[in-house]
Parts: structure tokens; sequence; C-alpha cells
């Protein structure tokens, strides 16, 4: 196995396991399609929230690709994920701008105040933690993003306010 | 085309790329990611060149070269750009030259030494662990330069689909499936990515430490398991294989190899091998160590006293699909000649007979019509009880390429599911036993549609009124019915087929191992007829071989009722050459078979057997019964490589040499005659086969004097038309395709070519007929029996080598509704009970993989023998007994 291999096993919720179910029925309007793994694995994200193992499976079996080629894709876009997704997606920009005026300190206040690490996902699947390389607002850094809101001049101490928006 | 390079002009054919054309004129250019098989990739850069006119570098291997280019490749600016792409290459990881199992074959190694390059410049990346965890391939991704030609290979060229890049950038791996341990992955260690890797990162785990590749010598030979007729090197280290690679550009494997051939030559090697002669102790009982003058007198002495007492037809003989041509054609001789009875014959009967029977009646001729290098042409093919990917693993790679590249739609009909069947367009299970009710079934449909080759029937074909008639009774309701085949599927399949422009039929035990195997065999031959498919490219009735020369030891006449080149014996003319050729009168009629030798001699009425390389104990119906057959035999003699349990209970053993011991012609499943070359002594006191036949019969009075394997070639050549224009020197490295009549001919890539054999095909009406034995309250299952891919025939090969046992074990495969209603569980032990005995083994059950009312049991092992529960019964014609449907009862333990 690669380094990069995720080892950690999540147990997949009950809504997780019905939405997989409906997936599979929409999995099946793709079957014999040349070129459906990308936009299937697209859909597949979008109703999950993230791509499980099993999942992966599925539609190795369904397109009939081979098993290698649908995890070669997956782990190849950054788009995808096979982590489970926050509700909420917090990215922190650690451009070249941002950076010089406090970002990883704020990155820091963030891993610690949710206690999770840079692609982690909260246990209770609220907040996921990424970061992002300028969203091209160099003159309010540090710039974070929450899903798509933009906030400004963060600062750590700034952060507890942010989060209790969505909670 | 005349290309210029380093100032120096070359001439070269258009569409070569630049560095196939300096590969061909001696021009060293460093590469890495190019491979001849797996193609262009324009990876690695490690092959970059300078082309006038061209901006910046090029890379040699995927730019075609045009009139008048021209290219420098050892310019400062080219060298240094190569020098980095090497010196990044050797950064990435630890490449430890010292201990790599791969040192002095390695492309990194030999690019690095080309370049100069002492020491890689930068630091390295974090340290990866090897991956162990499969039983014949290491993978370490340390080593890895991730060139893609494992990829390539394991996805376009085998077809097996395990490899594949993950991640990205700097985290780039090849990873298996979704990054799990190769060992707990699909792979089927058929080893295509080891042959592949240029460097140490993919290697043969039981290879490792035994001698470097510059100390081991090399020989190509074939590979001695199935039919497909692989062609394999054997790297010899002293006396020992250490290492067996595929031959790249072989005409049936192309490099290709399945796990038994690339990783189970434990054999040749074993301490288990035979040594020296035995005989059996008259008063201890006991197989004593004997001289080979005793044992020879012995056996001599016995035979005489038998063929004067008992007349020459009291003795039988055994020939063998695992010994050449030319000891299968002396053999057959022996027991003509020399004992003077027709009473040969060899394991075919229990293979193909009736394909041999089928198609020659059908055809004039009773081999596989086309060839394997042309699956690919074949817009349909239906493959019917056949487990290719399996059994014949090399030709199963070929037919799920040309379905992967769409080039080939699949129909798959098998009792029970098949790899292929996920690559399959239609894909259903038949009862067991009810082909020819659904062979009749969709051609009923296609003379229903018009779906057929109405002027191919008309102009080459007899009898069209007579099939018709027949199958006009096979209404789909009804085939339905018989087969467990929706109407639905019935008519998808009869159309597809019948709509094609070329369809092929692959098939194997599953059509030929039963009561109605010649039925079976001549419905197929009505189908292919039907639809025009003989004669043509990519078409035919492709009947697959299971031993590496049952082919040849038919055609060399190790059959009871025809001389070499099916000549009968019956045949006045045919009797009178043989007589003039071998200078004594023979009998004309027409001998036993295997099955009826070994009935006859547990009767009393055969006293004698001589067996070279077979193991009837094992892999014939209803063991309890041979075995009793054979111990009573009065005298039996066995030649083999192992003491096998037909060995164990013998009068007298004859310790044989093995493929990788022996010159000489082997002929596979395609009719391609290719040569074995000896690569190791034979250890101890064992001889080849024809050495042990020739001194057998000098002292039985015969005066033969071959000296090499050769002589009886090129006697043999001479009274077998097919093979007349047949040598080992014109043999070479590609093989020839019988017939092959004269010097001059090329060969033959495929049969009945505007003309069929015996000159119209001959079209038969058949009637469905129901397997023997069919399952009832006492033994409400279907036993189906067969192969696994790991594992060959009675095992006395591949179990010597230790990780093929640990893959394939003994099992009974139950569908997930059976298993339920009986409580058993994937895993459980189970006891299987036929009318004929019982045995022990283990349950394997899950989804999808046989449906309910049928069993499976492969048949390799002698702690679970299948055929302690098969069902003897015979096709009428043919002779080959039924075992691919009885009845039994499963219990848990």
């Amino acid at each position: 196995m690669s380094n990069k291999k995720c080892v950690c096993v999540h147990e997949l919720t009950a809504d997780e396991k019905e939405k997989i179910k409906n997936f599979g029925q929409i999995l099946d309007d793709y079957k014999g399609k040349p070129g459906a793994l990308i936009p299937v694995l697209q859909i597949a994200q979008k109703m999950i929230g993230y791509l499980p193992g099993s999942v992966l499976k599925m539609i190795s079996k369904g397109l009939h690709e081979p098993l290698a080629k649908v995890y070669g894709v997956a782990t190849f876009y950054h788009f995808f994920t096979m982590m489970p997704r926050g509700k909420h997606l917090i990215r922190i920009c650690l451009g070249t701008a941002c950076y010089v005026r406090g970002s990883k300190e704020v990155l820091a206040a963030f891993k610690k105040e949710l206690g999770i690490d840079v692609g982690g996902t909260t246990a209770d699947r609220k907040f996921t933690l990424e970061i992002g390389r300028c969203f091209g607002a160099c003159g309010l850094a540090p710039v974070i993003m929450v899903n798509d809101d933009t906030h400004q001049r963060v600062k750590p101490s700034k952060i507890k306010e942010i989060l209790a928006q969505y909670k | 085309m005349r290309v210029t390079i380093d100032g120096n002009q070359y001439d070269a054919p258009e569409g070569q790329t630049i560095l196939e054309i300096a590969k061909e004129n001696g021009i060293k250019i460093p590469s890495l990611c190019y491979h001849v098989k797996t193609g262009q990739a324009g990876k690695c850069r490690a092959c970059v060149v300078e082309v006038e006119g061209m901006k910046g570098l090029q890379t040699s291997c995927t730019v075609k070269a045009k009139e008048g280019m021209k290219i420098l490749t050892a310019t400062d600016k080219v060298r240094d750009a190569q020098r980095l792409v090497i010196d990044l290459l050797l950064s990435s990881g630890r490449h430890d030259c010292l201990s790599c199992e791969k040192n002095g074959e390695c492309e990194l190694q030999e690019a690095a030494y080309f370049l100069g390059i002492e020491r890689p410049s930068f630091k390295l990346g974090e340290k990866i662990q090897p991956d162990n965890s499969s039983e014949f391939i290491i993978r370490d991704n340390e080593k890895c330069i991730k060139c893609g030609r494992c990829i390539e290979g394991c996805n376009n060229t085998v077809v097996n689909e395990v490899l594949s890049f993950g991640y990205r950038s700097n985290d780039t791996a090849v990873v298996c499936d979704d990054d799990i341990l190769m060992g707990e992955s699909s792979c089927v260690q058929c080893g295509e990515c080891s042959q592949l890797c240029p460097v140490g990162a993919i290697i043969d785990r039981n290879s490792i430490g035994k001698g470097r590749p510059w100390e081991r010598k090399q020989t190509n030979t074939v590979c001695a398991y199935c039919g497909v007729g692989c062609q394999l090197t054997l790297h010899t280290s002293g006396n020992r294989v250490v290492k067996v690679t595929g031959v790249e550009g072989a005409p049936c494997n192309d490099g290709m190899l399945c796990v038994k051939g690339r990783y189970g030559y434990d054999f040749v090697n074993s301490k288990e091998r035979l040594t020296v002669p035995l005989i059996r102790d008259e008063k201890t009982k006991e197989l004593k160590p004997a001289s080979w003058e005793d044992a020879i007198e012995l056996v001599a002495k016995k035979f005489k006293k038998i063929k004067k007492e008992n007349g020459p037809d009291a003795i039988g003989g055994l020939a063998s699909a695992k010994v050449t041509n030319e000891e299968n054609y002396i053999f057959q001789k022996f027991i003509r000649s020399v004992i003077g009875t027709n009473n040969v014959d060899h394991c075919a009967r229990l293979c193909h007979a009736s394909t041999v029977v089928g198609l020659a009646s059908a055809f004039g001729s009773g081999a596989m019509t086309n060839n394997i290098a042309e699956i690919d042409k074949a817009e349909v093919a239906l493959i019917i009880g056949s487990n290719t990917t399996e059994a014949h693993p090399v030709i199963g790679s070929y037919i799920k390429r040309a379905a992967r590249q769409g080039k080939t739609k699949l129909i798959v009909v098998d009792p029970k599911w098949i790899e292929l069947a996920d690559f399959a367009e239609i894909y259903v299970n038949q009862r067991c036993g009810s082909d020819v009710a659904f062979l009749n079934g969709i051609m009923h449909i296609m003379i229903e549609n018009g779906w057929y080759d109405k002027d191919y029937v008309k102009e080459r074909c007899e009898n069209f009124d007579e099939l018709k008639t027949e199958v006009k009774k096979y209404t789909p309701e009804k085939v339905s019915k018989l087969t467990n085949i929706s109407v639905k599927d019935l008519n998808a399949i009869a159309k597809m087929f019948g709509q094609a422009k070329t369809a092929a039929v692959f098939y194997s035990m599953g059509i030929t191992q039963h009561t109605t195997g010649t039925d079976n065999v001549w419905s197929v031959a009505n189908l292919q007829m039907l639809c025009g498919n003989i004669g043509i490219p990519g078409g035919g009735v492709n009947a697959l071989r299971g031993q590496a020369n049952v082919q040849g030891a038919c055609d060399m006449g190790a059959l009871p009722n025809v001389y070499p080149g099916y000549q009968p014996v019956n045949n006045p003319q045919a009797q009178e050459k043989f007589e003039k050729a071998w200078g004594v009168k023979l009998a004309n009629k027409v001998g036993l078979t295997v099955t009826e030798q070994l009935k006859y001699a547990g009767e009393g009425k055969i006293k004698a057997l001589y067996i070279m390389g077979e193991n009837p104990v094992l892999s014939d119906p209803d063991m309890n019964h041979v075995k009793e057959a054979l111990e009573k035999t009065e005298f039996l003699v066995v030649q083999d490589i192992f003491l096998t349990e037909t060995a164990t209970i013998a009068d007298v053993v004859f310790p044989a040499a093995s493929f990788a011991e022996k010159d000489g012609l082997f002929t596979n499943t395609e009719r391609r005659v290719q040569r074995l070359n000896k690569a190791v002594a034979s250890p101890g006191e064992a001889k080849e086969d024809w050495i042990i036949v020739q001194d057998l019969a000098n002292a039985m009075g015969a005066k033969w004097k071959y000296q090499t394997a050769c002589d009886i070639q090129e006697e043999l050549v001479t009274v077998t038309p097919q093979y007349g224009g047949i040598s080992w020197k014109r043999v070479g490295t590609k093989g020839l395709q019988w017939p092959c009549p004269n010097p001059e001919h090329p060969g033959t890539s495929y049969l009945h070519k505007d003309k069929f054999a015996r000159g119209l095909g001959l079209m038969k009406a058949i009637p469905f007929k129901e397997p023997a034995e069919l399952p009832d309250d006492e033994y409400p299952l279907v036993l189906t029996t067969g192969r696994v891919l790991e594992q060959f025939h009675t095992g006395t090969m591949t179990r010597k080598t230790e990780g093929l046992n640990n893959l394939a074990g003994p099992k009974i495969t139950i569908s997930q509704e059976d298993a339920k209603k009986l409580g058993i569980k994937d895993g459980d032990r189970v006891r299987v009970i036929s009318r004929r005995g019982e045995i022990e083994t283990c349950a394997e059950v899950g989804e999808k993989l046989i449906p309910k009312g049928t069993t499976f049991i492969p048949f390799h092992y002698i702690e679970a023998a299948a055929n302690i529960l098969t069902n003897p019964a015979l096709d009428p014609v043919a002779k080959i007994p039924e075992f691919k449907a009885c009845a039994v009862r499963v219990e848990k333990i």
C-alpha cells in the first residue's frame, strides 16, 4: 500500500446508507456509457458528500471499470474526497498575502478549536477544514471562506464568533 | 525514408519512431517507459534528443521520423537533460544496486552507467515499506520510477485490471485495486508486471538470491501445463530452474504467462522426483530401487510372457499428453509394432475425444479450426463450457482484450459464474447437460428469422433439411424449460450471434465431458456451419485443448483407432503403409480406449498395462473403481517423473525426464508445432521417455536405432501427412501450424478455407438427451467438475509449489440458496456424497458464483478427489465419461 492510503474506517450513517441506495439507482442509467466515470463520481460525491470505499466498488462494478482505475481517478482530482465532508467547508487561505498577515496562526487556531487536522472532519460531521491558495481577495488578508461566504481580516481571537454563525 | 542521426545517414521504413530507428542501428538512447509491447509512453523523458527545426528537446519514443530529419542524440544539451531525468529518478527512491535482485538487468542502472552518474544528487523521500503480501510477487514502491509499464501490461496486455496509478504529483504511486495489499487484491499473479518492470520495483519472490542474471543460463522452451503453448524462458543456475519468464513476441503468448507457467516450476527440481527405477519386491510387496537393466529386463520378460500366453490384446498402453510428439509416436509404435495391439490411448479420451470424433465427422478434421492471435477478428464470440481465464489463462487474456477494445462482443453460457461473464454482453447459466437443447434452440430462432448464411449452407454443407426439421421442434418456450435460460435471452443470443459477420465459438470440457459429448460437439459444428463461420479468420469451432501436448499425442496416433495422422487402423491401405514403414505385421482391429482398458483390467481381461506420464487414479471417473482395477491388473508399469497415486500401485516404475530436460516438439491447441529445448539434466538416472521406450522395445527384440529424438521426428514426418513439411529446424522460434504437408508449405493458420477437409460440411439432426444421472430426492444437487487457475490436472506438478497450494486448496462451490437451506456457511467443512463414494472438503459460498441446484468441485486434489464422486457413464461414440454432471448430496460436518 502507498503511504497515502487512508486507513481510517468510517461507519456509514443511516442517512449515508439511504443516500448510497439512491445513488445506486442513478448509477444504473450510466451503465455502458463511455466517459461516464468522472460524471458518476461527481454525482456520487454530490449526493453522499464524499466517496466511501464501498461506493467506489459499486461504481467499478456498475460501470464495469477496473476498481484500480476508479480509485486512481478519485485520488487524482482534488475535487474528490474519500473522507466524510462536514456540513460546512472551511478553507483557510495560505496564499502569500494571507500567509504574511498571519493566516498560519488562524489555521492553527481552527485546528485547535475544531480538534481536527487539515483535510479532517469533526466527529459531528459539522465542519471540514481545508487550506486554499489565494481566493483573489489579498487586500482583505488574511481571508478564509466558509462554504461560499468570505470572512476578511480574520484573527485567531475571532474564530469562535465565526463558527457560531454556522452551528 | 532516409534520416540523419549524429551525422550518419540511415534508411528506415515509414512510421518508425526515432527511438526505434536508433535501436535498430545500434545507437544508444536511454529509455525507460517505452517497451515494445506496452508502446510509446513519453512519460519518463529519458530518451530526449534534439531534432533540427523542432523547438526544444523531443522524446524519441513518441516522435515519428520523417524524410530528411536531422537528429542529434549526444549533444551536451541532450546529455544534461537525460542526466537530470535519471538523477531525479535515482534520487526519488532507494536504488541499492548491491543487493537489488534486478542488478544487471535494471534499465535505470544501465542508463546511469551509460550517462556516468555516480550517485544521486538529491535527497531521498520518505521511507515506503515494500508490499510483501503476495505469494509470488514483491512490490517495492521505493524503487518504482513510475514508468507505467506494469499498469499498461496489467490492463491492456493480460487485462487483469488490478494496477493503476493512484494519487498525484509527488505522491503518485502504483496501487492495487483501491490501494490495498497486492496479496489481498484481485491480482491473479500472472507476473506480467514483474516481467515488464524495468527496475527492481516488482520482482519474483522465489528467484531472490538465486544467482545474478549473468550467471544464469537462459533456455527458451514451451510450457508444460495447458494447451495454449506459451513459450517461456527457463533461467537456470547450475542444474536448477530459478526463474521463468515469457518469451516476448512468441506467437501464442507474446510474453504473457499464468501463475502456474511462471511460478509453478518447483516440480522440476523437487526432491520427490523419481531418480531410479523401482521394482515391487515379491516378498515385502514394497517398491524397491533397482537397476535399469533389471527393470527393463523384467518388463520385457513379463510383456513377452503375457503376449505369448494371453495374446497381444491382453496388454494395453497409455501414452501421454505431457510428453513430446516424438515420444508419443515411438510409444504407439511400440504398442502397435512390438506388442502387436492397437490398445493404445491417452487422456484425450477424458477431455476431447468427443471433439476429435465430432469434428472429424462433421468437417473431416478433429482439431481447433482457427488460431489464437486472430481471436479479435470475431465480431461475436460464444464461450460455452469453457472457464477460459482459469483453464487457458492466456487465451482468456486475448478474449478479454478483444472484448475490452470493443472488437468482440462476448456471449457467455456456463452453468456457473466465470470471470469472462463480467466482460460479456450476454451471460446466462444453462442447466448442466442441456447444451444440445440450447444450441438447437438458438438455431431454431436463427432459421425462423433468417439469421443464418443461406449461401454458405447451400454451397458448402449438406444435410441442412434434416437439421432444419430437427431444430424446428426446439421452440424457445420448450428450450427455456429444458435449459433454464429465458426466452428473451435465447432470442437475444440467437440474434447477436446469427447476425454477426464473423462469430467464433470457444468451448472446452463443459461441452465434451458428457455422455452426449459427441452430440454437443456436433451441435456446435452445426451452429457454425449454419452461420457460415468455418473457414474464415476470426470464426471457427475453437476447441481449447487442456494439456501441453494433447493435440500432438492425438496427431501421433496415441489413439486406439488411428495411426499417426488419423489414418484408420482398419483401413487396409493405411495398415499396409505402416506395415511397410515399420517392417512388421500390424493388427487391424480397433483397440481399447482408456476407459475400456481400465474396465477390462478390472475384469481380468487386460493383464498388463504400460502407463507413460498419466495418473488415471486421480483423473478418471469413479476413482474407487479405477484403483481397484489397477490393483487387480497382473502387471502394471508406470513411467513418470513422480511417484504418482497410480505409480504407487505399479509393479515397475520407470523414472522419466520432465519437459525441462528434453528436446522435442509439442503441438498446441491451435495446431502449432513448437520446439522444446533441454535446459537442465534429469535427476539421478531418470531418462527421456523415448529412450526408455526404445530400450524396452529393443529388449523385446526390436532393433531400433534412434540416436536422438530428432531421428524419430524425421521418421514420423514420412508417415504423417499433416506433418510432412515440419522439421526441428523449420519450426524455429515461431512454430508451424499443421497441416504443413511439404517443406515449402508455410503452415495453416485456419482450417477448411474454401472447402471442408471432407468436402462438404456434414450437418446432422441431433435430438436432445438428458445426462445419465439426474438429481433426485436422495441426491438433490448436480455436481460439475473442472479446473482452477492455480492447479493443473492431478496436481502432480503444481502441487510441488507451495505458493500454488496456498492460493488454491480443495473446495466445493455451492449456491447461497442451497447453502442456506443446508445451514452451510462459506469455509465450513462439508461431506459430499454420490452413489459412488464420498469426500470431505470446504464449502465456498458467495454471491452469484453458481446457480441454485448446481455445485462445483475442482478435481486436482487427492485429499478431496472429485472423481470419487463422478459418474463413469460414457458417451457411446467417443467413450468420454460424464465428468460434468452427476447427482450428489451435501451435508455439513
